[in-house]
């Protein structure tokens, strides 16, 4: 007779159970396999696409399909398809070291503040107030004006004003996770405060922090396209909200040097918010069934 | 005699509430030797685990404070140590299982990680030789097939293996006293045996002194040496186990023992009744007054025990904080 002990047990990590429950999510499936596309046309593009997308390479308003440019000509005769390309790359780019500019100051901010209380969390939730009140356009257009239309500048700009929602769900999910049993259990074994925090609650706050990550990388290639199109851009880098910018002026005339990129804005963003969803299914303990 | 292991002197623990500062630990005092396994029984809210987090130095924070008294680890006082010296003591010299096995382990890392992490924190132990001895300690605690449950997540195991693990963790540096803080409340009555069964033989081998907190007046008289009748905040009865469960001098006691059928005797084809202590634990705001707490539930008050606070009163090896100590 074998004993129940004996049978060994299903070997499924954490990670292999949301992997699971991240395919049963068929959209999120499709997003990530766009989002995927699109991050290999950002690193393998320009080496197959090569040349520099500034150059005028055919008179200005040459419509797509025309004298064989496939996306056409803007108003200083750039290849769109080129400008598209590259601009692949910088669009990422931002959004993703945005949202990593993000979460950093989200996850210290919330994290000190739902793990110390007290006078600690006082003075930082007042911070994270002062900075969900400022309206978010105003204040990166201020900075950006200030210190110059750099990337860094633009990026850090995003970042400054995204981070307040991040800080608040790690302070929440610090708040309920401090009181579990096995932080106690934890600190009855002697852990350090530091410690405490980073390798014994955070991992288990993770979850809907990722979620958020990955919808703010999505809404930091927005956001970089409104500054970009207001005009606080980069004019030496090509990204897609750059390029909507520069040919903003000419929207009627040639409508299509403003819809492709804003096209390839909109179906990136759609992709990572099917993917944010995706791994809310997949991170949610109250989403899976076991 | 030689010094004991832990002794707490005339110790005060307070409780911040709204109604202003009320005492959840009164006057208390004991002592452990080492090796010895010491009981407390009592009801909840009697400040059982106060007791335990005190000595642990974990009362929550802005809440609960030492007010009075020492806790005397090896002749050091844990109630005046600073941080860093405290948690060299926790988990190591003294270390804790706690009630909650569903949720006292981190459910983001494997048993074996969890095991390892101790080792290293407190005995600067390498990767391997953590992992080697996490899965022999996993072996201790008798989990069959040790080498492959070791990189289980907590989730894989049931409850009865949970608290297995936990024990595994908090006995890794073997440390001098264990608290185990109502072990198997959670577990069903065969894995409850198991655990306790488990305890003692730990506790023998490597020598650990064992703090047991529990209700369960059974598992008292089967692992403890002697035992600290708690009633509300205030010790009511202390003393080695045989006498106090044979002769208790304190109505209390008497209660607690009168509810647990086959302590009474051997099981034989009478079926007496079992009596209940009627009533409820006072509120916390009256723990502090000057008389004995039990008296509303006790069937031998008198106007004297509503009056002034019992003095212990010894009976050889045994105290009893009651007027009436000798009438019963």
């Amino acid at each position: 007779m074998t004993q129940i002990d004996d049978i060994p047990a299903k070997a499924r990590s954490p990670f292999s159970e949301a992997s699971e429950m991240f395919r049963r999510n068929h959209a999120a499936v499709a997003g990530l396999v766009v989002l995927l596309l699109i991050v290999a046309v950002a690193i393998i593009g320009p080496m197959v696409y090569p040349g520099d997308p500034f150059d005028m390479v055919w008179v200005p308003f040459t419509p797509p399909g025309e004298e064989g440019y496939l996306m056409g000509t803007d108003y200083l005769g750039r290849d769109l398809l080129s400008l598209l390309i590259h601009g692949a790359k910088v669009s990422l780019t931002i959004g993703v070291s945005a949202a990593v500019v993000t979460v950093s100051i989200g996850i210290t901010v919330g994290a000190l503040a739902g793990f110390y209380r007290g006078w600690v969390e006082e003075l930082l939730m007042r911070l994270t107030e002062f900075f969900q009140v400022l309206p978010t356009l105003l204040f990166s257009m201020v900075i950006v004006s200030l210190f110059g239309a750099s990337l860094f500048m633009i990026t850090l700009a995003i970042g400054l004003v995204s981070w307040p929602a991040v800080a608040r769900i790690t302070r929440a999910e610090f708040m309920r996770i401090r009181e579990l049993e096995y932080v106690t259990a934890a600190r009855a074994g002697g852990v350090k405060n530091g410690k405490l925090i980073f390798s014994v609650i955070l991992p288990n706050a993770l979850p809907p922090i990722i979620v958020q990550a990955a919808l703010m990388v999505g809404s930091a290639i927005l956001f970089e396209a409104g500054l970009s199109f207001l005009g606080l851009t980069d004019p030496n880098v090509a990204s897609w909200g750059q390029i909507i910018g520069s040919n903003r002026e000419y929207i009627l005339d040639a409508s299509y040097a403003v819809t492709v990129p804003g096209v390839a804005i909109f179906i990136t963003v759609l992709a990572i918010s099917l993917v944010g969803d995706g791994l809310n299914d997949a991170l949610n303990p109250k989403l899976r069934q076991r | 005699m030689t010094e004991p292991l832990l002794k707490i002197e005339n110790l005060r623990i307070e409780l911040a509430l709204r109604s202003g500062q009320a005492p959840v630990i009164d006057d208390l005092s004991l002592e452990l030797n080492a090796g010895e396994t010491l009981s407390f029984v009592g009801e909840s809210g009697c400040g059982k685990s106060m007791t335990a987090l005190a000595i642990m130095g974990l009362l929550p924070e802005k809440v609960g404070s030492i007010a009075q008294g020492r806790i005397l680890f090896q002749g050091n006082d844990m109630a005046q140590m600073n941080s860093s010296q405290l948690r060299a003591i926790r988990g190591n010299e003294i270390s804790m299982i706690f009630q909650e096995p569903m949720t006292s382990l981190n459910p983001v890392y494997t048993v074996g990680e969890q095991i390892a992490e101790v080792l290293r924190r407190h005995k600067g132990m390498n990767k391997r030789d953590a992992w080697k001895r996490a899965i022999e300690l996993l072996d201790a605690v008798r989990i069959p097939n040790a080498k492959a449950r070791i990189s289980d997540y907590p989730h894989q195991m049931s409850g009865g293996q949970r608290q297995r693990v936990m024990i595994a963790i908090a006995l890794a540096c073997s440390p001098k006293i264990l608290i185990a803080d109502e072990p198997t409340t959670a577990l069903d009555v065969t894995v409850q045996a198991q655990i306790f069964d488990l305890l003692r033989d730990l506790g023998r081998e490597t020598g650990t002194a064992i703090i047991l907190i529990t209700h369960d007046m059974g598992a008292v008289a089967e692992m403890a040496d002697r035992m600290v009748v708690m009633y509300a905040g205030r010790k009511a009865e202390y003393g080695p186990v045989a006498p106090v469960i044979s002769h208790p001098r304190h109505p209390y006691t008497k209660g607690l023992i009168s509810c647990v059928p086959h302590l009474l005797a051997e099981l034989t084809e009478e079926r007496p009744d079992l009596t209940e202590v009627p009533g409820i634990v006072p509120s916390l705001d009256s723990f502090g007054v000057d008389a004995c707490l039990f008296a509303s539930r006790c069937y031998l008050a008198d106007d004297k025990c509503r009056s002034k606070r019992p003095p212990e009163i010894v009976f050889g090896d045994q105290s009893s904080a009651c007027w009436k100590a000798d009438q019963i």
